[in-house]
């Protein structure tokens, strides 16, 4: 029975037929030129790698509020040439072999026109190869430098944020000029905090200050304040950035630690308080201290009116909490990356006349054609230029200082600020 | 700092290492003593714990002091209560065959761990401490809060002492790890005695939690390093040897401090592994546990 279903050799009548066949339906659609015109009224599927679980859940919870606005507005003034925009939502667990998977299913199961979202180094780093591979735009909202250092690949592109070694370089002179030149850093021991051990070290050296002490602390930890007798009793900054769960336990234990005594100025990455109340109990002594900002999460004096509008759109109070729950603080000074990069793609589209995922290879080459992006409300961030050859946006970064529990900007840093040589031309790779 | 305040710094920190693991070992310890049931849920009883704890203080009105003592009373018995429900569902089936019990339990974290997700969501929550004082010495401040913490560590590892060596329910538990079939003779309910071992384990998992969340931040993945650090510290110590487990976290526990201080947080993590791999090959039944059968 089996071997009769089987086993089968086929004629060669029916196998040229089968061939005759097969040839003439795939040529069918190029003499109906109109078909694939009616096919782009077909919305736009984006797919969106989101940290909802794992150590990037606050992130991923506030992510996927402030894509989900965007798109709001987006489909509201008429969506992309004329297209409705769809946004697929895929939980990588913060993981960068889940992340890596998600990215193929978003590609090729949900057939999603290009992949954006990504914030974690490691995942975007685990992810990047996969991108190559299926040849599909993944545009990423990790700050790492690892897009601009020519480490990732043509496929993968970082529109809608600084990264790192932009901006501690754009803001080392302030610190060493304002607060000391002795530092001590204190990062998680993976690729981000490490982008920011040796671009924070080098650039303070430029301005003749000295990093006398690293402290790295694996992401993982959980208690801190064994870590904190390494720090050199004559720094003059400690600087910190801490990413996961445990930031909170962090600042609260670096607070025990100096207690009421002595300690040196402090210098932070808000990443260590994102999504954490500045008013929690125990963080009082951050009064005074300065913060780096992407954008600031207290609404400031001079705020632009796109960046009220951004605010209000996305949900979020004049505090940097919801709108419904002032709890739940954002993390606003990463998030706008995730709105940008959703208009930065409608642009690129545009200007490409992308109709599907043929045109993958242009969408590409539009966004490396871009070179600046005014304030606006697609940009409620600010202006930042371009560059298409290391695929990275370059922007104004904040320094704020807690002032009555509240972060006030005392510091804006110029485009220039964060400029450096390019270390690659991801243009004249293949694709 | 000089080298003396460094050292207290890092034996004050070893301290409240020691305390929480020995009460969270302890229940480890106590369910392979008595049931000789390796339970890999365990770290899971205690991120239960600690989240119940968030959801208490929530619930509860009034100054955090209240609803701390909520907690301190309500998540163990809570999370006892699921332990027991556990082991009369699951583990009695399984009749509480070694390798099934395993892998029973490790479907068990899975379930606990998911269940907390969907519940409790992915956020790390903070649980407010019932006081904050801090005490500032000459050199660098200390939270007052954990040295309760060692406190009331050492108070509950006294109470479970007492219970085991001293109260008519020790001496049943004692009966039934001694010689089960002879204990059902002498008309013990065994089914009762497991069920209750089962409970007191989670619980006392769920009371380290509850003691160290002020400190830590409830999290739904929070139970994998207590439930490795347990088992370094009941093997070190001997499974089932409650003098051993208490020893052995307060090795562990000031080890990790003066290591992690003075070095590195990652060479005390190896040198505590490798001390288990040294006591698994030369006294496999750990420095306090009686040879196996």
């Amino acid at each position: 029975m089996t071997s009769r279903l089987i086993g089968k050799t086929p004629s060669r009548r029916s196998v040229l037929t089968g061939m005759a066949a097969g040839a003439g339906a795939l040529a069918v659609p190029s003499f109906f030129p109109g078909y694939t015109h009616a096919q782009s009224s077909e919305p736009i599927r984006l797919g969106f790698q989101l940290h909802r679980t794992g150590i990037g859940a606050s992130y991923g919870r506030w992510y996927e509020r402030t894509a989900t606005a965007a798109l709001n507005v987006l489909n509201e003034a008429g969506g992309i040439n004329g297209r409705p925009v769809e946004i697929l939502f895929e939980d990588d667990g913060t993981d960068p072999a889940r992340g890596a998977e998600v990215f193929g299913k978003l590609a090729t199961q949900s057939n999603c026109d290009l992949v954006f979202g990504a914030l974690f180094s490691h995942v975007v780093v685990g992810t990047a190869p996969r991108a190559a591979e299926l040849k599909v735009p993944y545009l990423v909202c990790s700050e790492g430098h690892h897009v601009a250092s020519g480490m990732l690949n043509r496929w993968t592109l970082q529109p809608g944020i600084t990264d790192v070694k932009s901006q501690v370089q754009s803001m080392a002179p302030w610190v060493t000029q304002n607060l000391g030149k002795k530092v001590t850093m204190i990062f998680p021991d993976y690729a981000f905090g490490h982008d920011h051990r040796d671009f924070f070290t080098a650039a303070v050296a430029a301005q003749g200050g000295e990093v006398i002490k690293h402290i790295a602390i694996p992401p993982t930890e959980t208690s801190f304040t064994r870590y904190f007798p390494q720090i050199p009793s004559d720094t003059e900054v400690l600087y910190h950035v801490m990413v996961g769960p445990a930031v909170l336990t962090f600042v609260k234990e670096l607070g025990e630690f100096y207690g009421s005594g002595d300690r040196p100025q402090i210098f932070g990455f808000i990443d260590s308080l994102e999504a954490v109340d500045i008013a929690s109990p125990g963080l009082e002594f951050l009064e005074g201290t300065h913060f780096w900002e992407g954008h600031p999460r207290y609404k400031q004096a001079d705020a632009s009116e796109h960046e009220v509008f951004y605010r209000a759109a996305v949900g979020v109070d004049d505090n940097g909490a919801s709108v419904t729950d002032p709890a739940d603080i954002a993390t606003y000074a990463h998030m706008f990356s995730t709105w940008e990069t959703l208009f930065v793609i409608k642009a690129a589209m545009e200007a490409a006349g992308y109709q599907g995922p043929a045109d993958r290879q242009k969408l590409v080459e539009a966004i490396e054609a871009m070179t600046d992006f005014a304030e606006s409300r697609e940009h409620p961030q600010g202006a930042k230029t371009f560059n298409g050859k290391t695929h990275q946006a370059f922007g104004h970064q904040s320094i704020s200082q807690v002032q009555g529990g509240k972060l006030i900007r005392v510091h804006q840093t110029s485009l220039e600020d964060g400029y450096y040589p390019d270390e690659v031309d991801y243009t004249t790779q293949s694709f | 700092m000089s080298f003396g305040p460094f050292l207290l710094l890092a034996l004050m920190e070893g301290m409240v290492t020691s305390a929480v693991l020995a009460l969270a070992a302890v229940g480890l310890s106590l369910v392979f003593g008595i049931m000789r049931v390796v339970n890999v849920a365990h770290g899971e009883f205690f991120m239960l714990g600690a989240v119940s704890a968030w959801f208490v203080s929530q619930w509860v009105p009034g100054p955090p002091a209240v609803a701390f003592a909520a907690a301190l009373v309500l998540c163990p018995l809570f999370v006892g209560a699921i332990a027991a429900l556990a082991d009369m569902t699951v583990l009695k089936r399984l009749n509480y065959e070694p390798e099934a019990t395993i892998v029973a339990t490790i479907g068990l974290l899975y379930i606990l761990q998911q269940a907390a997700l969907s519940f409790y969501g992915p956020d790390a929550r903070p649980v407010p401490a019932p006081f904050s004082f801090r005490v500032q010495l000459p050199w660098f401040g200390y939270s007052g809060y954990k040295m309760a913490v060692v406190l009331a560590s050492a108070l509950v590892l006294l109470g479970v002492w007492r219970l085991l060596a001293k109260s008519r329910v020790g001496l049943i538990m004692r009966a039934t790890q001694y010689d089960r079939e002879t204990a059902r003779a002498f008309g013990i309910n065994v089914d009762r005695v497991y069920a209750g071992v089962f409970a007191l384990g989670g619980g006392l998992a769920a009371l380290a939690a509850v003691l160290i969340v002020p400190i830590q931040q409830a999290h739904y993945l929070m139970g994998t390093e207590p439930l490795l650090l347990s088992f370094i510290v009941v093997i070190i110590g001997g499974l089932g040897s409650l003098r051993g487990t208490v020893i052995a976290a307060l090795l562990i526990g000031l080890s990790d401090g003066v290591i992690s201080t003075f070095f590195a947080p990652t060479l005390a993590k190896i040198v505590a592994t490798l001390a288990v791999a040294l006591v698994l090959v030369f006294r496999p039944q750990g420095l306090f546990g009686r040879r196996a059968l």
